[in-house]
């Protein structure tokens, strides 16, 4: 696959510059006439060219490889897969994509292994809608960075070809968010059976062996933490760069949480989260929020319940691949320009994510969508999913309200840890115990 | 012309050992020079350390996770040899006729036409606490609760090993029973032996190879497995491939290579072991 698509793209360089040449051949003759006559040069050289995107399952979407064919000309192949893998790949095979649809925590790891190349602010078409999280790091001017890996502090690099975050804002962008959300619990109300309120409500007794958090290591022991400083267990510096010392906490008392056999299971992948939950082996749970969909779309009921101490949050976003360049690389500006340009936000906006660009997203959304999914307003009629399925009815209000209200509540970002390799021994052994 | 013999027999041999050469000898001499490397967040860093072993070794959880695969292992080499050897035993000798041994045979191998996976995941539903098994018993109204280590437990781990991996003691044993002289059970019926005394005695010693080349198949996966480790027991127990994969999924790599290291010697030493005990190639 990557030959034929390399072979493509040199191809279509080749024929480019000779029909660049003409055109401006026939300009010089007809004066505005090459200025018109780009575009359609543009739009034949571009078929030719082939994207090969990967990333997580949850942003890699066939409907936006379609539309982007439709609209823009060019392939987009899309390939998923879990998260590690996703880091595995960017890192040791950069030859392997040309657009990486990583994760903020992933690009604090990735980013420095030189696989990736920093895009230029100044061709990127929506660059000052972008909602100021990835840019500013504040959703409102007067808002709190919170803990962990917080977009912002991986968004800049201090100039091309580096690999070096830069503090505040530069012109060069590691990455164009694409998706992000504030997680919490999930919980299936018509069996816990009392109302939950905090992290630390996991831990009940009456819940023993009806409970369950990710084994997603680098995302594990962040919820782990959320539930730690809730029970007040533990007091971090800062949950998403722990010490040894609340490493060590943290994964003891896991321990003896699992000993007690408070846990039933750990899921790794979207769909063990939802098959925990309908089948009701579960009850309350770490989990995502599409989980949380796909279990009411079953027809069980579910509830991705907002907690007092707030969310862990994620976001992913488009890198470009460092080997990218000449029409390749023009192909993939045009790319993110026209994923930010609201088709793509609309569609993400209506699986109960949120897009980068607000604005864009709202042109190409029914005020009752836009209502019922950024505003926490009641629906006024049934909203539908992107596949047209109706996923709440009239007068649903989605949980945890406005987008303002649950980004603005975030406690705490997927990170990466200085000690992270500490880490990992230690949740092995957890998983051992 | 001797000269000329012998470059023919080196270069018949050469197909193969080139593909043992690039497939199987360079990749293990790149996880064991990886496995002295030193490595951080980002990248791994081509060096002589001792530290991966140091901490693979002197953790507890190693120990532990390795005393659990391998407690795994045997417990699922003595079900499947028990029931591999059963059902070969049936098929070989009870079933007269050849057609119907093919036939049985064939049947046996019915569930490899899916994927281990699907075979693996579908145990789930039905051990569930809400699955087919638990709703089943406490209809009939033989327990009032669900049991609940039916599935997330070890007992649903083994069951899966046993289930998936049983044909793989089958039949080699099957093929060592076809092989045995029809004579030599008749002999040792005119002797005097019982139908026991004739299994225990001239059976098993003659499955012996067969019985080597299934338990080889079955401890070598069970101890390399991670899938069924992590699905089956929902993550609540660990096996040492599950902690390298978690290794790998930090781009630990070197951590992870020195573990597999240790675990291919580990292994190799169980199957020299059993090798000891049987030759496999003297009586195949």
């Amino acid at each position: 696959m990557a030959r034929k698509s390399t072979g493509g793209t040199r191809f279509g360089v080749g024929r480019r510059r000779m029909l660049k040449g003409a055109a401006g051949a026939a300009g010089a003759a007809l004066g505005s006439g090459a200025i018109t006559g780009f575009p359609v040069i543009w739009a034949q050289n571009t078929k030719n060219i082939v994207l090969r995107q990967c990333g997580t399952g949850v942003s890699n979407i066939n409907e936006i490889a379609e539309k982007c064919k439709a609209d823009l000309g060019f392939t987009l192949q899309m390939t998923a897969l879990d998260s590690d893998a996703v880091v595995q790949r960017v890192v040791t095979q950069p030859n392997s994509f040309d657009v990486g649809d990583i994760e903020y925590w992933m690009c604090k790891k990735v980013f420095p292994a030189n696989t990736l190349q920093a895009m230029d602010v100044k061709k990127i078409k929506y660059f000052d809608k972008i909602v100021p999280i990835f840019t500013t790091g504040k959703l409102k001017p007067d808002s709190v960075i919170a803990q962990g890996t917080a977009p912002n502090t991986v968004s800049f690099v201090e100039g091309p070809g580096s690999t070096k975050f830069a503090k505040g804002q530069t012109g060069w962008f590691t990455m164009i968010p694409t998706i992000y959300n504030a997680d919490t619990l999930g919980i299936r109300p018509d069996l816990v059976g009392r109302k939950i309120e905090n992290w630390k409500d996991i831990l009940d007794p009456k819940f023993k062996g009806k409970t369950s958090i990710l084994n997603i290591p680098s995302i594990g022991i962040m919820d782990a933490a959320m539930i730690c400083e809730s029970a007040g267990i533990v007091k971090y510096g800062d949950k998403g760069n722990m010490t040894k010392a609340e490493i060590d906490k943290t994964i003891d008392f896991l321990i003896k949480t699992k000993k007690e056999g408070q846990f039933r299971a750990f899921w790794k992948t979207f769909d063990e989260s939802v098959n925990l939950m309908t089948s009701g082996e579960v009850v309350i749970q770490s989990m995502w929020s599409p989980a949380v969909s796909a279990v009411r779309a079953k027809g069980v009921p579910c509830v991705y319940q907002p907690l007092k101490e707030g969310y862990r949050a994620w976001g992913g976003g488009l890198s470009l691949a460092k080997h990218l360049q000449g029409a390749q690389l023009d192909a993939a500006y045009e790319y993110i320009n026209w994923y930010l340009s609201g088709w793509v936000g609309a569609f993400l906006n209506r699986q109960g994510y949120y897009s980068a660009v607000l604005d864009t997203a709202k042109a190409n959304m029914s005020a009752d969508e836009w209502g019922f999914w950024m505003e926490g307003k009641p629906a006024q009629g049934d909203i539908k999913n992107p596949q047209g399925v109706v996923v709440e009815k009239k007068g649903a209000v989605r949980d945890g309200g406005s987008f303002y209200d649950r980004m603005g509540a975030v406690a705490c970002w997927n990170a990466v840890m200085d000690e992270d390799r500490y880490m990992v021994q230690k949740w092995n052994q957890f998983i051992a115990a | 012309m001797n000269r000329f013999k012998a470059w023919i027999t080196y270069l018949q041999v050469a197909p193969l050992a080139l593909v043992f050469l690039l497939f199987l000898v360079v990749p293990i001499a790149t996880i064991v020079v990886v496995s002295f490397f030193d490595y951080n967040t980002t990248q791994i860093i081509p060096a002589f350390l001792l530290q991966n072993y140091e901490e693979l070794l002197l953790s507890p959880v190693t120990w532990r996770t390795y005393q659990q695969t391998i407690q795994f292992a045997i417990i699922t080499w003595a079900l499947t040899l028990v029931i591999g050897f059963t059902v070969a035993y049936f098929v070989a000798f009870y079933v007269r006729s050849p057609t119907m041994q093919t036939v049985l045979f064939l049947i046996c191998t019915i569930p490899f036409w899916t994927s281990n996976v699907i075979r693996m995941i579908s145990w789930i539903p039905f051990l569930g606490r809400n699955g087919l098994a638990n709703t089943t018993l406490m209809n009939m109204g033989l327990i009032q609760q669900p049991l609940e280590f039916l599935l997330y437990s070890d007992f649903a781990v083994v069951l899966a090993y046993v289930h998936l991996y049983t044909l793989f003691m089958v039949v080699p044993i099957f093929n060592s029973m076809m092989r045995i002289d029809r004579s030599l059970l008749e002999a040792a019926r005119d002797a005097g032996a019982s139908g026991w005394q004739t299994l225990w005695n001239v059976i098993l010693p003659l499955c012996k190879p067969g019985i080597a080349i299934g338990s080889i198949f079955i401890v070598t996966i069970v101890m390399g497995d991670f899938v069924t480790v992590r699905m089956m027991s929902g993550g609540l127990s660990a096996s040492v491939g599950l902690m390298m994969a978690n290794a790998m999924s930090l781009l630990q790599y070197p951590a992870a290579a020195a573990n597999a290291v240790v675990l291919l010697l580990v292994v190799l030493l169980i199957v020299a072991a059993m090798m000891r005990m049987v030759d496999i190639r003297k009586e195949l």
